[in-house]
């Protein structure tokens, strides 16, 4: 029992550099979901039910911005698939646990807490895997929940705070993080791509733009992806 | 809050629930073909900068190329930080600075 306390409470201190490290995103988002003019419930709501920033950041885009629900959840699901590459990585592991703790853990599962995790079954191995998988998530996610509420009521007593400029904060979030990863031709071609069209295809309604410039920029991704391929296989490396 | 909100929340709940628990609940009988794999390590860059990209240029629909934007000098600011120092909050604070100090001056 005690072997299981100490994994759970490894796993919530070794989450803390991301649980801190998200926490101003999480004020921001519950500032921002108000100052769209969204009520306060549905950034909680959002936080607690959805639990994805990047996807949650981008929905107050699209619900403020009258997106039809389906590109709504199309959005979700092509920004969160990477998820399931986490879910296949970590199967192995996970097989073990009883079905309860693994439909509950499946929603726990988060860019940070993959990471935390991944590193806990490479050097410890999958010993008390399961407290410390619970630990690390559900501090990262009462964190999470809770400082959004915080933020949503800020941005509930501020007055003028949708002139404040905060949607700024989204905006510049996602170029600080697309912009480490522009060190080669095939991410540059991928955002150039998807920013043109983005551009020409504003006037679409329901925030199609939105749908076909990250299409575009999937495609040319690929594109280049396989003329490398070619490439490797005719220098017969 | 409105039906409509929370159709769109349930539905987002869904689609992300269901990519989480693919493997973990349902076990090993999925595969992924590698060309979805591929095509999924474009998928951030695209689809946030499709995002960035009209909110930068045409901050409440009017386009406005020129350096007088603090969206669009605030978001230049934002990117350049982080390519060079790799530091997502850092560069977010810094180009909160040059937004808000843009819009106090205009």
């Amino acid at each position: 029992m005690s072997d299981r306390f100490s994994a759970a409470f490894a796993g919530l201190r070794d989450t803390i550099p991301l649980t801190v490290g998200t926490t101003p995103f999480a004020v921001i988002f519950g500032t921002l979901v108000v100052s769209a003019g969204l009520p306060p419930e549905a950034a909680l709501a959002l936080s607690a039910i959805v639990f994805a920033g990047s996807a949650q950041f981008i929905s107050i885009n699209l619900i403020s911005g009258g997106a039809a629900l389906p590109v709504i959840w199309l959005t979700t699901l092509v920004i969160n698939l990477r998820h399931a590459l986490y879910s296949a990585a970590v199967q192995p592991v996970t097989k073990n646990w009883p079905l309860p703790w693994r439909v509950l853990g499946a929603f726990w599962l988060t860019d940070e807490c993959f990471a935390v995790f991944e590193r806990r079954l490479q050097t410890v191995g999958e010993r008390d895997a399961l407290p410390y998988y619970l630990g690390s998530t559900i501090s990262f996610y009462l964190n999470w929940v809770g400082w959004t509420a915080v933020g949503a009521y800020l941005g509930n007593r501020i007055p003028g705070v949708a002139t404040l400029g905060l949607d700024f904060a989204m905006i510049a979030t996602f170029a600080a993080m697309i912009a480490p990863q522009l060190r080669s031709l095939t991410p540059v071609a991928v955002a150039a791509t998807a920013g043109s069209v983005a551009w020409m295809a504003q006037g679409l309604p329901y925030k199609l733009g939105l749908m076909l410039a990250a299409l575009a920029g999937v495609v040319v991704g690929m594109l280049l992806d396989s003329r490398r391929r070619r490439l490797v296989v005719e220098e017969g490396v | 809050m409105s039906d409509m909100l929370w159709a769109a929340i349930l539905g987002m709940l869904v689609v992300t629930y269901v990519v989480r628990a693919s493997f973990i609940v349902f076990g090993q009988k999925l595969r992924f073909p590698p060309a979805v794999v591929q095509a999924l390590s474009h998928v951030p860059v695209a689809v946030l900068t499709a995002i960035v990209v009209p909110e930068a240029i045409a901050p409440g629909g009017h386009v406005n190329l020129s350096f007088s934007n603090p969206y669009l000098f605030g978001t230049l600011v934002a990117a350049l930080v982080a390519w060079k120092s790799r530091n997502t909050l850092a560069a977010v604070l810094v180009s909160f600075v040059v937004f808000g100090a843009m819009r106090w001056l205009a």
